[in-house]
Formats: structure tokens, sequence, C-alpha cells
């Protein structure tokens, strides 16, 4: 289960999370939606424990041990994932090798022993098939020259590889094609399960029609406006957010 | 793929972040008296039982010495090297003989370091050889230097087959005089520098190599330098002709105890390229790099130099420069023959106090030849990295072409990364292109990599591998891991 209470952070000394409040069961999958600038992938950075992203108050933990102290690597070990808005290029670095040293950092983090190229390869020839991903992908460096859609599945290949316990999705669903998104959405539906859970930042409700979330929070103004079920997102989509609520 | 893995494993499995090869090993030496003057040199000829012409041509190149001046151009701070204040001959007491007799010490200081001295069977054949790829790598031929003087050559016997001499320089003079005396200076003469000028008074050993025409060196040659006795220059020399359509690759490593003080290393390396003769040189330099206050470390001076005399010819150096408190090296390349093709791979690391101002000479003569310089600087801690390159091109090398890629990359801000092309076109018709660029580590890439999984220091060698990439893919297969995985050591400590 992941908690959230009273979470407040600052960017560059501009209080952006005003106490967010927000538990996801064990298990379940949240939607998150909300207007531009709202903080939504300020929430998705702090959990995740990005430098420069100073939490000022309030706790977050998951399935009972805190997160905020953590180090980035620690968090990624314990399962937390976070599919990146904007996923970053790492020139030169070839996708097989940033997998696999990622997969058996995580691995190894689990307790469990390290993949060998063969087996690496195995698993992810597999996975790339589900998501009916070109198998060059492997060879090009890590999200050098993708296309926008690319460097999402990517992000989901990468999800469906490390198999975490907690994936937080900021946008995956921006940007890639009717096809690719229902490939993404299998990827979040094959790891469902009563050990996962999952935060899916999105702003189309279309999205949730393949992922059918548990819960819809309304995140707005650094707070979470409004909770509802899967039907809240149909009616946002028709009467847009609205003004913030005051607090 | 299995390269691939095996990288990534040796990456990772190297998380410890001191020097580790800076033990020193207890053997019995034999040493000449401190300081230089003639008689030194004549104590190291005859200790070689050198004849008359290489004794005169040494006097010759000391008398030059003493008139030239320490080059004061370099990029590099120091303080003044007292010459008389040094060793320049340290040898096993035990002399070199065959490689079943080779000092067990010797032996075990080699296992350490992971130089195989041993040969293993040869796998020409693919009989007998293990169904997984990876058990069936080349055999590495390996001539060991320690100190002064060769110790061990392997696979000698195998090469000779076909007419391939791999000896140390010392057994070259007495084996194949004339080899020797027609090039040996021919491609850096004796008052070429001032480094190369001391080089060639007191060299003592270095490697030898002739590829006979034709013939292409069926395992990679290498060479291992070891510094191990205080107080003591090493200054060897390496020759290696390749014949018309030799083909050569050729390894060379180092590295040295961990000392307080600095010792000097000035070593000579003359490449000779005939018609269609090709030469690969990889340098893996990991001289011990002073501490992380810059106490200690090798001064590294070097003259490199290739001369591609044929039609055709081609030579590439490819260098991993992770070592040394100071590195001042420009292997180059002289490009005589029409159509000859010079190559340069560079990367350079300085971190904590490290110096290093390396580049290369590329010299176009022959028509239509072609050169590509590939410098990848890293600076991290206070380190200090200069490109220094010069592309030259004669009137005579017309459609000359050059292409020179130099990239910087900076890790904290305490360090610094200069670049200084020197370009001479003389040639209407020469084409030369210069790209440079610099770059620091971003904080999203860190990020990314540690949302991952991976640690800090994970994330940065896995980085800066790939910003070495082009350079680490033209290092041979063995060489590649050890030089990935020198990176990330060598870079410990320099960021969070
Ligand atoms: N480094 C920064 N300095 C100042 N303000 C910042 C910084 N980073 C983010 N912000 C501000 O924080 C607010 C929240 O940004 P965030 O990226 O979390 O929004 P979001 O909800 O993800 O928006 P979108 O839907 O457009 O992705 C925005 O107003 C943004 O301008
Ligand atoms: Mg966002």
């Amino acid at each position: 289960m992941l908690r959230i209470q009273g979470l407040t952070a600052t960017v560059d000394g501009k209080e952006i999370l005003k106490g967010i409040d927000l538990e996801v069961p064990t298990g379940e999958v949240h939607a998150i939606m909300g207007p531009n600038g709202s903080g939504k992938s300020t929430l998705s950075y702090v959990l995740a424990g990005r430098d420069g992203y100073e939490v000022t108050g309030g706790t977050a933990t998951f399935n009972g041990v805190d997160l905020l102290g953590k180090q980035p690597e620690e968090r990624a070990a314990m399962g937390v994932f976070l599919a990146f808005q904007y996923p970053v290029e790492l020139p030169g670095v070839g996708n097989a090798n940033f997998l696999r040293t990622a997969l058996n950092a995580v691995r190894r983090g689990r307790g469990e022993s390290e993949l060998d190229a063969m087996q690496f390869l195995k698993l992810a020839r597999a996975r790339m098939k589900e998501l009916s991903m070109p198998e060059d992908m492997l060879k090009r460096g890590v999200n050098v020259g993708f296309s926008g859609g690319e460097k999402k599945r990517n992000e989901v290949l990468q999800m469906a590889l490390l198999a975490p316990k907690l994936a937080i999705l900021d946008e995956t669903d921006s940007g890639l094609d009717i096809d690719a998104l229902k490939v993404a959405a299998d990827g979040v539906n094959a790891l469902r399960g009563p050990e996962f859970s999952a935060l899916v930042i999105t702003h189309y409700q279309r999205l949730l029609n393949y992922i059918v979330p548990d819960r819809v929070h309304v995140l707005m103004a650094g707070r979470i406006q409004r909770s509802g079920g899967k039907e809240l997102a149909l009616e946002l989509e028709a009467s847009g957010y609205g003004a913030p609520q005051a607090a | 793929m299995a390269a691939v893995t095996e990288t990534i494993e040796t990456v990772q499995a190297a998380t410890e972040g001191t020097y580790k090869w800076g033990f020193s090993t207890d053997i019995e030496m034999d040493y000449a008296p401190k300081g230089l003057n003639e008689d030194i040199v004549r104590f190291i000829s005859a200790k070689k039982q050198e004849p008359a012409w290489l004794l005169e041509w040494r006097l010759k190149a000391y008398a030059m010495w003493l008139k030239m001046e320490e080059p004061t151009w370099p990029s590099v701070h120091y303080p003044k090297i007292d010459y008389q204040d040094a060793f320049y001959y340290a040898a096993p007491k035990e002399g070199p003989k065959s490689l079943d007799e080779v000092d067990p010490e010797l032996l075990k200081t080699y296992a350490k370091l992971g130089i195989p001295l041993k040969e293993q069977a040869f796998l020409a054949g693919v009989e007998g050889a293990g169904d997984s790829a990876a058990d069936a790598r080349m055999p590495i031929a390996v001539d060991a230097v320690f100190d002064s003087v060769s110790v061990a050559t392997s696979y000698k016997e195998r090469l000779a087959k076909d007419g391939i001499i791999f000896c140390s320089i010392s057994e070259a003079v007495h084996e194949h005089p004339e080899l020797v005396k027609q090039y040996l200076g021919s491609v850096v003469p004796q008052g070429d520098n001032f480094y190369a000028a001391l080089n060639s008074a007191v060299f003592t050993d270095g490697s030898f190599v002739y590829i006979p025409k034709g013939v292409r060196c069926p395992m990679e040659l290498s060479t291992y330098f070891r510094i191990n006795a205080k107080s003591t220059g090493q200054f060897e020399r390496t020759l290696i002709i390749a014949d018309e359509g030799a083909v050569v690759s050729y390894l060379e490593g180092c590295t040295a105890p961990m000392r307080d003080e600095n010792q000097l290393h000035a070593a000579v390396v003359e490449l000779v390229a005939l018609d269609d003769a090709s030469i690969k040189y990889s340098t893996v330099q990991n001289w011990y790099p002073g501490d992380a206050q810059g106490k200690g470390g090798i001064y590294n001076f070097v003259t490199k130099r290739a001369q591609c005399r044929g039609k055709r010819s081609k030579v590439s150096w490819t260098q991993v420069e992770t070592g040394s408190a100071i590195t001042w090296k420009y292997p180059s390349c002289v490009l005589l023959g029409e159509d000859s093709v010079g190559e340069f791979y560079s990367v350079a690391i300085t971190n904590n106090y490290q110096q290093a101002d390396t580049g290369t000479k590329m010299i176009h003569v022959g028509a239509r030849t072609k050169s590509t310089i590939v410098s990848k600087g890293i600076s991290a801690g206070h380190g200090q990295n200069t490109y220094r390159g010069l592309v030259r091109v004669a009137p005579t090398a017309t459609n000359a072409r050059n292409f020179t890629q130099c990239d910087s990359l900076l890790i904290g801000d305490l360090c610094g990364a200069h670049t200084v092309p020197y370009i001479e076109n003389r040639c209407l018709t020469a084409k030369l292109e210069h790209e440079a660029t610099t770059s620091r580590i971003a904080e999203d890439q860190l990020f990314y990599c540690r949302q991952r999984g991976l640690t800090q220091e994970d994330a940065v060698g896995l980085i800066v591998n790939g910003f070495c990439r082009e350079v680490l893919k033209e290092l041979p297969m063995e060489f590649a891991v050890e030089a990935q995985k020198l990176l990330q050591i060598s870079l410990e400590g320099s960021v969070g």
C-alpha cells in the first residue's frame, strides 16, 4: 500500500505540492488527472527521490516503509518504477546494456540472482514480442533518436522487464498512437495482480478504457481536490476541471 | 553479446575506489648507480652487451639531450625534475630466461595483474575448442617488461613459424641487428625532442616486432610494462615494422606501485608500415595517477609516432589514458604513402589532480591520404585535460582528408577541459573538418539511471562509457572490458 499524508514539497523554493493525501491499496490501480502545471510530475519525482524536489512536510510510505529518506536507487530496489513523462537520452549507452544493468541492479536489491546475457536476451525478447516492439530497439542507444512514441514504448518495456511493485506512469499515453496505447495498457494490465499497484497520470479518459482504474483522483494546485470511481474520468472529460476548490 | 554481458559484469564488479595495481614486488634488483652521465649510458649499454654502433648512437643522443631544454609549452605544471635523482637502470638480479624459468615472484606479480604469461594451447583449429565462444578466446602473446628489462615473451616459437619476430628490443639488437639498425630512430630521431633524446640515450628495454611480407599476425601481440623499483625511471623503446601487406594488432598496458614520489616514464614508440600494411596499436595506460591530494604518480612523457611509408598503408592508434599524474603524449602519423590512412582514437581521463596534455599529429604528405581523429576528454575533480592536435597538409597531399572530433565531458566544476587544434593546410584540394563539443553529465541522466536501480557511481560509469563508445569499440575485446572497468574506477568519488 502506498500511503501519502500531508505531503508538501518545493522546487527552487516554490511550493508545488501543498499537502497531498493519497492512498493506493496494494493490488489497485489509481489514475491521477489534473490541469497542466498542477504538480503531477512533481509528485512522481518526489516519490522517486529526484534531487531538487525538496520535501518540506508530510510522509510517504510504501508497504509501511518510509520512501522519502531513501536514495532513488533504493526506492527502485523496493520496486518503485517511474515511467518518465520525458524519457532521458543516454548517448552511446546501448539499450540492451542499460536494461540489463538496470534489471540486475534491481534483482540484486531484491536478493535475486543476476541474469547473464543469454537469460536476459531471452526475457527481453519475450517481453518485446508481447509488446510488439521491434527487436532492434535493443541495439540502439537509450532513447537516442527515438520518436516520442518509441520513447514511451521503451518506458513500458523497462517496466515490463523490471516488474515493479509500484509503477508510476507519468503521461505514458501522451504521444502514443492507438495501437501503441493498447500495447502500453497491456503492459500495465499484465503486471496487475494482488502484489502490484500503480499510479497512472494521464490527461485522457481514453487510456482508462484500457487500464480500468480502481480510483480516479484530481490533482489541482498542489492538492488532491476530488476522488471518485472510474466514472469520474468521464465526467471530467465532459465538464472539465473547473476552478480549484478552496482548501 | 557475450562481450556486452561481460562488460557490464566487469564494470559492476569494479566497485572499490583504490588503485588496485599499487602493490610492489619484493625481488632482488640490480641497479645502475643513481644519476645520469656518460658513464651511466655506457653502463646500460655494457649491461646489455650492445654492439659499438649502438653505444655510439646512445652517446650521440646523450650529447644532444644535454643541449636541449625541457619543453614548457604543454599545459601541465609540476616541480622541476631532478634528472640526477633517479636510477636509470633497475633489473631483477636473475636475468631473463626462457618462459619456464621466469622467477616465480615475477610470475605471481603478473598473475596478480591479470596478465597471462603462460601459453595456452593455441586454438587455431576448431577441434577441442569449448562450445562457448568465450572459452575459445584467441591467446595473446605477451612481452613482459619489468622495470628496465623484458622478463618474458610468450608464443615466440609459434609466431616464428610465420616468420614473425616478437621479442624484446635488447634481444633484437643481438638477433636481428640489420633490422634494428635500419629502423631504430628512423621515425623518431634521437634529437626529436627532449624526452626522446633522453630515451635514446638510456632506453633499457621494450618490444620489437617485425611482420614479414603478406603475413597477417595470427594473434594479438602485447607488451605489459610494469614499473616496480623505487626512484627509477622507465625508458622503454618499442619498434614495430609491418612489411608489405602485413597486418598486426598490438596492445600495450602499464601499471606501477603506489608511491609518494613521482616517477618518470619516457618512452619512444616507432611504427613503420610499408605498402598495404596495417598496424593497430592500442594502449591502456594505467600508470599510478597519484593519490586524491595529488601526491605521487607517474610522469608519462612519451613520444609515439608512426610512418605510413607505403601506399595504402594504415596505422590506427587507440589509447585509453586513465593513469599517470601527468600525461604528455601525442601519438602521430606521418602519412607519406599515397592513399595511406592514419587514425587516432583517444579517451583521456583526469581526476583528482591529474593533468593530461594529449592529442595527435597527422602529417599529410602523400596524395589522397586520409586521417581521422576522435578524442574524448573526461575531467573530474581538479583534473585538467587538454587536447592538442595538429593536422598538417603538405602541398603534395592532393585531395587529402581529415576529420577531427573532440568531445569533452566535465564532471563537477573544479576541473577543466581545453581544446587546442592546430591546422596547417598548404593544399587547396584538401578537405578538413573539425567538430568539438563540451558537455556535462546531466542531472536528469543520472536520475534516470538511478530510478532504474543503478547507483550513482554505476550511472556515471555507464554514461562515461557511452560517451567514449566510439573509441572503446576500436579496442580489441579483452582490452575494451579492461578499459571500461578502468574508466569507472578512475572516476570513483568524482560525483556527489
Ligand atoms: N525547476 C522549477 N522551477 C520552478 N518551477 C518549477 C520547476 N519545475 C516545475 N515547476 C513548476 O511546478 C509546477 C508543477 O509542474 P509539474 O511538472 O509537476 O506539472 P504537471 O502537473 O506534471 O503538468 P503537465 O500536465 O503539464 O505535465 C508548474 O507550475 C511548473 O512550472
Ligand atoms: Mg507532468
